[in-house]
């Protein structure tokens, strides 16, 4: 069972993608920042991570740095997702070396449309 | 007999429709928010107007109210990259010294898919360059034709099957949503064809998409259609069909393609019976 994390500092989001992962048959863990998700990342590294851009502490392009930059940390797929659909912004997380975005709000169809998209499905 | 039963009649006789019993409740509900959009409170009447053939323009709305088209932007994937990793590698060595190329997606409602062979292609553009590539896409609506040929998707589109790469390269953000890129526009010719009609004027095409849409048809027109596919598809073309889609006690023309659902070539034995079609 693949393993995905989310890290957004909503537990609403956090919720509501855990139930469309579980749906999904993944395996599910959380973060409320990037530096909780570096954290789980140092203890295993996901198969793919579901990430908020706008997080207080650290947010998802600091995050994205310092991931591909561990060991083991170009790894997971990256899938970011925003509530913004600037153009600029888009191509600067796929710039840090991110897979895929995502605009929230998200539902089952995208996300699996996405993870299909980047091989996690 | 109902009106129900008789726009079932007249939307097979004309498009070739087969409406599914089991969908007759979402017909009768679209049917009578079309009626309550033009203005009629009698369906009988209704029918009769449309019947008549007096009214073309509430024709096409009772098509467009009635058809589906649903799609996304490289809908099931396997269909794209046969074209990528087969059927274009394919053509572009046995069309070497004629260079010219001929798509047809034949059933193209909101544009989705002939915007994805155009990307497709253009992705190719090195292999392809010099060539004359045209992509023809159809559709019986006439709302959803308007709707390919503006080119603009909203948020929730192009997160449907759109790799977000391609989304950058080929898009671009404005008030009205996502516009493709003007390139990818003019180099598809879309076209408004009834499937049910003759299309013989569209020419020859090396390859046929007509996905998702006899599917809907009963099994007479499918023959009909796929017969007429197969005399317009040059001997060494490819047809796609939708991944569910099947050719089983419909035609012998074509067989499956190894590898990839939905992919057919010409029998081998049929190739020879091509009718010879002047290209438009």
């Amino acid at each position: 069972m693949k393993q995905i994390l989310v890290v957004d500092d909503s537990a609403v989001i956090r919720k509501i993608a855990r139930r469309i992962l579980d749906s999904m048959r993944f395996s599910t863990t959380e973060a409320n920042d990037g530096r909780e998700a570096l954290d789980a990342c140092g203890t295993t590294m996901p198969d793919g991570i579901l990430l908020d851009w706008n997080m207080p502490v650290m947010d998802g392009y600091e995050f994205l740095q310092q991931l591909r930059r561990m060991p083991g940390g170009s790894k997971p797929k990256v899938v970011f997702c925003t509530t913004e659909n600037d153009v600029s912004q888009i191509a600067r997380a796929m710039h840090a070396g991110a897979d895929e975005y995502i605009m929230k709000p998200f539902d089952r169809q995208i996300v699996r449309s996405k993870f299909e998209e980047i091989g996690l499905i | 007999m109902n009106a129900f039963d008789e726009l079932a009649r007249l939307l097979g006789e004309r498009i070739g429709m087969a409406i599914d019993p089991r969908r007759r409740a979402s017909i009768e509900a679209r049917l009578a928010g079309l009626m309550a959009d033009c203005g009629y409170s009698d369906s009988e009447e209704f029918v009769r107007r449309l019947r008549s053939g007096l009214d073309p323009a509430l024709m096409n709305r009772t098509v467009d109210a009635m058809v589906t088209c649903e799609t996304l932007f490289f809908r099931d994937r396997a269909p794209f990259e046969a074209m990528r990793g087969v059927v274009l590698p394919k053509l572009k060595e046995t069309r070497r010294d004629f260079r010219n190329l001929r798509i047809w997606s034949a059933a193209c409602a909101t544009g989705q898919e002939p915007y994805s062979i155009a990307m497709v292609i253009d992705d190719m553009a090195r292999d392809f360059a010099g060539w004359r590539v045209d992509i023809v896409a159809s559709d019986i609506s006439q709302s959803a034709l308007a709707a390919a040929r503006a080119g603009v998707y909203s948020q929730f589109e192009v997160q449907r099957g759109l790799p977000t790469a391609m989304l950058l390269r080929y898009f671009r953000k404005d008030a009205a949503g996502w516009r493709v890129a003007e390139h990818l526009q003019a180099a598809i010719d879309f076209r408004h064809v009834n499937l049910v009609s003759e299309f013989g004027a569209l020419g020859c095409f090396d390859v046929v998409l007509c996905r998702n849409v006899l599917m809907y048809m009963d099994v007479e027109r499918r023959r009909d259609i796929l017969r007429r596919i197969s005399a317009q598809l040059a001997p060494d073309g490819y047809l796609m069909l939708g991944a569910t889609e099947t050719i089983v006690g419909l035609t012998d023309d074509f067989v499956a393609a190894p590898g990839f659902a939905g992919l057919f070539t010409h029998r081998p034995q049929k190739r020879g019976t091509m009718r010879l079609v002047a290209n438009s």
